[in-house]
């Protein structure tokens, strides 16, 4: 039923054919424009102000309120204590909106089907997770470190029976601080788009935050005892103290280092998305 | 032009693509017609680097999509019907498309009153009813202006002024010298709207020929004859070398054959009919003769019901194999 092809003229590959052409100036596409697209979407989905919003919120909320109640207490109850590490509990329960968000900003496009309609519009795969972890990253930081910040001057002011915290402390308080939470939330970018579901990938990294921590404070066999120190150590809310100077042990990790492992772990992970990216079909 | 050379698919054990091999080419529209589950939309997805091909190649314009610097000015494809964030906005979906594709912002404009959405713009494409979000994502498709467009089922969840308005868009695209692909598993459609046509089933290929020549080759139309005098007829045009095919209640075709003739055969060996009538087999049922082979999924009819209305099942499904292709 097939007959044969009317001849046609054999276009060499590449090479142009009298056909349409568009008015529009066509643009050799670089990663700027896929900036510009994650920066615009991220935006204006409502899910983004939202969780920010809870974000800054807990943050500041719990922070004030810590600082509060802390405020009334005597020099020697303070007992030279670093009023900066109020900000721990806020920021603890705030990171849960920034992982949330992090997983919703690949992991929605898979649920929705625009992943599709943006792998069509910008066929380089990397290049989209690169702009969408670039995009992502400096919203988390730059939430993160004005609310942290606010929260830290607002407590120094409270508690002005506390010492003054060095510059140092300032610095691991304010600025660490929040690039290990934005960080966090990176490594949950990535893990959404391992994961390619919302539900799973949040649940794995608030399982991540929480059960080392958990699981540790159950463990009673003695012969477990290292295992338990170091679920201890190393878990996300002990790294998190460890900015303030603050651990549950006196041996781990301390100073900065929380924040190279949070880097390590995420560079590891960010490395196996681009890869998995690559190989599967969308 | 896209260039499909022996592009295979598999999931596994299954195959959904087998070594399909075509052009399409600039200036008409060319359907792309297939049952359900015949992987068309598995084709269309690895014409745009969605999907990686397990054997084959498929190029436009000589490249591979991911080669393409401003893919959306040299492809628009209409995919899946709601292919987006149903909280983004209208304006906002196109917008980080265009900036992903450096288009300028005045085209989203442009597009969302091509395809009638500018009142809409503004409003979440959650509420977007199936008929909109179609007109959403080809608005998308029509982003880049590309030389090249790719429709998958446009007109599903269409109502008839939009499949009339998405017929003549078509048309006017393929008519400015764009290439335009559109998929269907609607014969009835590509008629009206197709210019060539590429079918498959079951990821094989069926058929790529114009739609001139499939009309001119399946539209053959056929005599249906009932008489009382069975042997006698048969004895009369089997005289005549008229080949006759048993047709179920008692009733026999003639392919091909003219009326006329046949009425004064009868007439002259005084045989009375009961039945003499020209049947013209549609575009449609040679489209499912063609296909009946590969299509996934069957309906089975209720065979109680089939029997008393005496035709056998397989005479259904069964007379595929004159139209196939080699």
């Amino acid at each position: 039923m097939s007959t044969p092809q009317p001849p046609m003229q054999q276009a060499a590959p590449g090479a142009p054919y009298a056909g349409y052409s568009s008015p529009i100036p066509v643009v050799r596409t670089h990663l700027g424009h896929a900036l510009a697209s994650e920066w615009t979407k991220i935006k204006s989905v409502r899910s983004t102000m939202w969780t920010l919003g809870v974000f800054v919120l807990l943050v500041v909320g719990i922070g004030l309120l810590a600082g509060a109640l802390v405020a009334n207490s005597s020099e020697a109850e303070l007992g030279g204590e670093n009023p900066l590490s109020l900000g721990f509990f806020g920021l603890l329960l705030g990171s849960m909106c920034i992982i949330t968000l992090g997983v919703l900003t690949t992991a929605s496009e898979y649920g929705t089907g625009m992943i599709r309609t943006t792998m069509t519009a910008c066929p380089t795969r990397g290049r989209v997770l690169v702009a969408k972890a670039i995009v992502f990253f400096s919203v988390a930081f730059v939430v993160t470190l004005v609310s942290a910040g606010f929260v830290a001057f607002a407590q120094v002011g409270m508690l002005s029976d506390a010492r003054e915290p060095s510059g140092g402390e300032w610095l691991k308080g304010t600025v660490g601080i929040s690039l290990y939470i934005a960080l966090l939330g990176l490594l949950s970018l990535v893990v959404g788009s391992i994961v390619r579901h919302s539900a799973g990938a949040i649940t794995i990294m608030i399982a991540a935050v929480l059960a080392p921590l958990v699981i540790a404070m159950f463990m009673f066999a003695s012969s477990l005892e290292d295992l338990r120190q170091a679920l201890f150590e190393y878990s996300i809310p002990n790294q998190l103290s460890i900015f303030y100077a603050n651990s549950l042990s006196e041996s781990g990790p301390s100073g900065w280092d929380p924040l190279w492992i949070m880097l390590g772990v995420t560079a590891a992970a960010f490395a196996g998305a681009y890869a998995l990216l690559e190989k599967r079909d969308v | 032009m896209i260039e499909l050379a022996g592009l295979t698919k598999r999931y596994g054990e299954k195959v959904a693509v087998n070594h399909l091999t075509f052009t399409v080419r600039p200036g008409v529209v060319t359907g792309f017609l297939g049952p359900n589950g015949a992987g068309k939309s598995t084709t269309m997805r690895m014409i745009l680097g969605l999907d990686h091909p397990t054997a084959g190649d498929v190029r436009i314009d000589g490249k591979h999509y991911d080669q393409l610097k401003d893919p959306m000015k040299y492809i628009g494809a209409l995919l899946e019907a709601k292919a987006w964030h149903g909280g983004r906005s209208a304006f906002n979906h196109l917008l980080c498309l265009a900036q992903a594709n450096g288009i300028p912002k005045q085209r989203v404009h442009e597009v969302l009153d091509t395809v009638g959405l500018t009142a809409v713009a503004r409003k979440k494409a959650k509420g977007f009813s199936l008929g909109m979000g179609q007109r959403l994502g080809i608005a998308g498709a029509l982003l880049g202006d590309p030389r090249i467009l790719m429709f998958d089922e446009p007109v599903n969840g269409l109502d008839p002024e939009g499949i009339h308005w998405i017929r003549n868009l078509m048309k006017t695209l393929a008519a400015q010298g764009r290439t335009v692909f559109v998929s269907s598993h609607l014969m009835s459609e590509m008629a009206l709207t197709a210019e060539h046509l590429v079918v498959i089933g079951q990821g094989r290929l069926l058929a790529d020929t114009s739609m001139a020549d499939f009309i001119a080759q399946n539209s053959r139309s056929s005599v249906r004859i009932r008489t009382p005098q069975r042997e006698r007829l048969l004895d009369v045009l089997h005289g005549a070398g008229i080949t006759v095919v048993e047709a179920g209640s008692g009733a026999f075709e003639v392919d091909g054959g003219k009326p006329e003739r046949i009425g004064e055969l009868a007439a002259q060996h005084q045989i009375v009919l009961h039945e003499l009538s020209t049947q013209q087999a549609s575009l449609e049922e040679a489209f499912m003769r063609l296909t009946a082979e590969s299509v996934e999924y069957h309906a089975h009819s209720d065979p109680a019901a089939e029997r008393q209305l005496g035709v056998p099942p397989d005479e259904v499904w069964g007379r595929g194999n004159g139209w196939r292709k080699g």
